[in-house]
């Protein structure tokens, strides 16, 4: 049940691909609720929100969380990327570029959080193997593409890049 | 309902003596409460930017391991993938990079789900886990912590600073398998760790701890049978049987108790080879569930 001291709403300053984003939220608000509704950016899905399917994956200092079942307020003071901050201007991020050109986005709920997930994967090991791959996306689930181009677009930015 | 991100262990011990409780990577309390297991607390303490939670010290008979380091740093640390394998055998199974990233060891303990990875592990290495209030601090066995499903008898104001471990003797590997339908975003459906020291050729000591077949973590007894012995098929299948014996599993969604008690016999007995094999000097890559392709169908 709710009580009034529920309703109380925190200052918080959220920092998302490198800007602040003042907010005013309760403390029980998950961050990607507050991503979506608060400060705008609606690129983070939310499939399942109990952190089962990975849709909803953003980056806390560089490594992936699920955002549906972490409070906003805990992330204050830290940085967030969302996929609206993979892009630079018009120019795609090569995993963006790789996975729209292979065909690993079908109806494309997944795949901001795949690439969150992937992303993360490739600063760590820049030069993954198969099973490495598959392990870095581990935590994402799709009802579409059946997985191999996906893998395929990860496994031919890790040669891109590298 | 209020959060405070604390930066020192006083403003922690201080917060929950005044009634709030530890939030650390949130994946077991976040996620319970979205998943309607219970509401979050009123008060939250987030405990997760506390430098002294996260170090890992090797002191000259034990090594102290902070409640906050995270499963993606147990399972990659030098000193526990050396020492402390089994550790590492288990954090590398939990949930997906995600969850590995912000849960965190203390959490995994102080959820007190029967079905913690790291617990097994813990209780073979002989872990005792440092617990500390505003009133002092206390170092209490594993055994006297759990008390039953989700349920600890740490008081309600009492933090897990660290988990210690006693350093490891020559000739002594660890190993923790589980028994899974994926390979990730898993719980166990049975799981067991195993330590073995030598003496010579034979078995010097064994522990063998079973995960997901009891209201709590349960260390196997009766296993001093086999000292002297070698690690032979014989001797596998005795540490198969005497652990199938010893559970005392149930029925749920995930799988049957007769199930369960004829899987945690394997579990057991491949932990215990495993952990014989990295005590004779083999290096077997962790998690052991994918080195030797045992646990998860592939
Ligand atoms: C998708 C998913 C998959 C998972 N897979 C696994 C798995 O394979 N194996 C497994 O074992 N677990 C698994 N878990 C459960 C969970 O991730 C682990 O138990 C994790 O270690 C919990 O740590 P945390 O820091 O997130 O705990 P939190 O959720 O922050 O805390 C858990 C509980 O412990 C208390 N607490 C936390 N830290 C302390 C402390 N230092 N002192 C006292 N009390 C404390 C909290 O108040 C809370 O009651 C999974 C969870 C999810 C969401
Ligand atoms: S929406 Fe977060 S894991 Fe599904
Ligand atoms: S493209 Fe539809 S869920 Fe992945």
């Amino acid at each position: 049940m709710s009580t009034p001291s529920n309703r109380t709403l925190n200052a918080v300053e959220l920092q998302v691909n490198g800007v602040a984003y003042p907010v005013a939220i309760e403390t029980s608000r998950n961050l990607s609720g507050v991503l979506r509704d608060e400060v705008g950016l609606t690129g983070t899905k939310e499939g399942c929100d109990d952190c089962e399917c990975g849709a909803c994956m953003v980056l806390l200092d560089g490594q992936p969380i699920n955002s549906c079942s972490y409070l906003a307020v805990q992330a204050q003071g830290r940085e967030i990327t969302t996929i609206e901050g993979l892009a630079d201007g018009d120019d795609l991020h090569p995993l963006q570029r790789n996975i729209l050109a292979m065909g690993g986005v079908q109806c494309g709920f997944c795949t901001p959080g795949m690439l969150m997930s992937a992303t993360a994967l490739l600063e760590r090991n820049p030069t993954p193997t198969e099973d490495e791959i598959k392990i870095g996306l581990s935590g994402n689930l799709c009802r579409c593409t059946g997985y191999a181009k996906i893998l395929d677009s990860v496994a031919a930015t890790a040669v891109e890049i590298s | 309902m209020t959060l405070t991100i604390a930066t020192s262990l006083d403003d922690i011990l201080a917060g929950l003596a005044q009634g709030a409780r530890p939030i650390a990577g949130g994946t077991d309390l976040v996620v319970g409460s979205r998943q309607g297991k219970g509401s979050l607390p009123d008060t939250l303490i987030a405990i997760d930017r506390v430098a002294e939670l996260n170090t890992i010290d090797v002191g000259a008979d034990a090594t102290r391991i902070g409640s906050g380091v995270t499963h993606a740093r147990l399972m990659t640390d030098t000193t526990v993938v050396e020492q402390f394998t089994s550790i590492a055998d288990a954090s590398a199974l939990v949930g997906s990079p995600a969850t590995r990233n912000v849960g965190t060891l203390g959490g995994n303990v102080m959820n007190g789900s029967p079905a913690m990875d790291t617990g097994a592990p813990l209780v073979v290495l002989g872990a005792k886990a440092e617990l500390a209030s505003t009133s002092g601090t206390r170092t209490i066995g594993l055994d006297e912590l759990w008390t039953g499903p989700g349920q600890t008898s740490a008081n309600e104001d009492e933090l897990c600073v660290a988990l210690v471990i006693p350093n490891r003797p020559t000739a002594s590997g660890s190993a923790y398998v589980r028994l899974e339908y994926r390979r990730a975003m898993e719980i166990a459906i049975v799981g067991a760790a195993a330590s073995v020291e030598f003496d010579g050729d034979a078995i010097g000591a064994v522990n063998v701890a079973l995960t997901a077949v009891a209201p709590t973590i349960l260390e196997v007894t009766g296993l001093n049978g086999i000292v002297g012995s070698a690690l032979d098929d014989a001797t596998l299948a005795q540490v198969a049987e005497i652990a199938s014996e010893q559970a005392a599993p149930i029925s749920d969604l995930r799988a049957s108790d007769k199930y369960r008690r004829h899987t945690i016999g394997v579990m057991a007995r491949r932990a215990v080879d495993a952990a014989a094999r990295r005590a004779a000097g083999e290096q077997i890559a962790v998690p052991v569930n994918r080195a030797l392709g045992v646990g998860a169908v592939q």
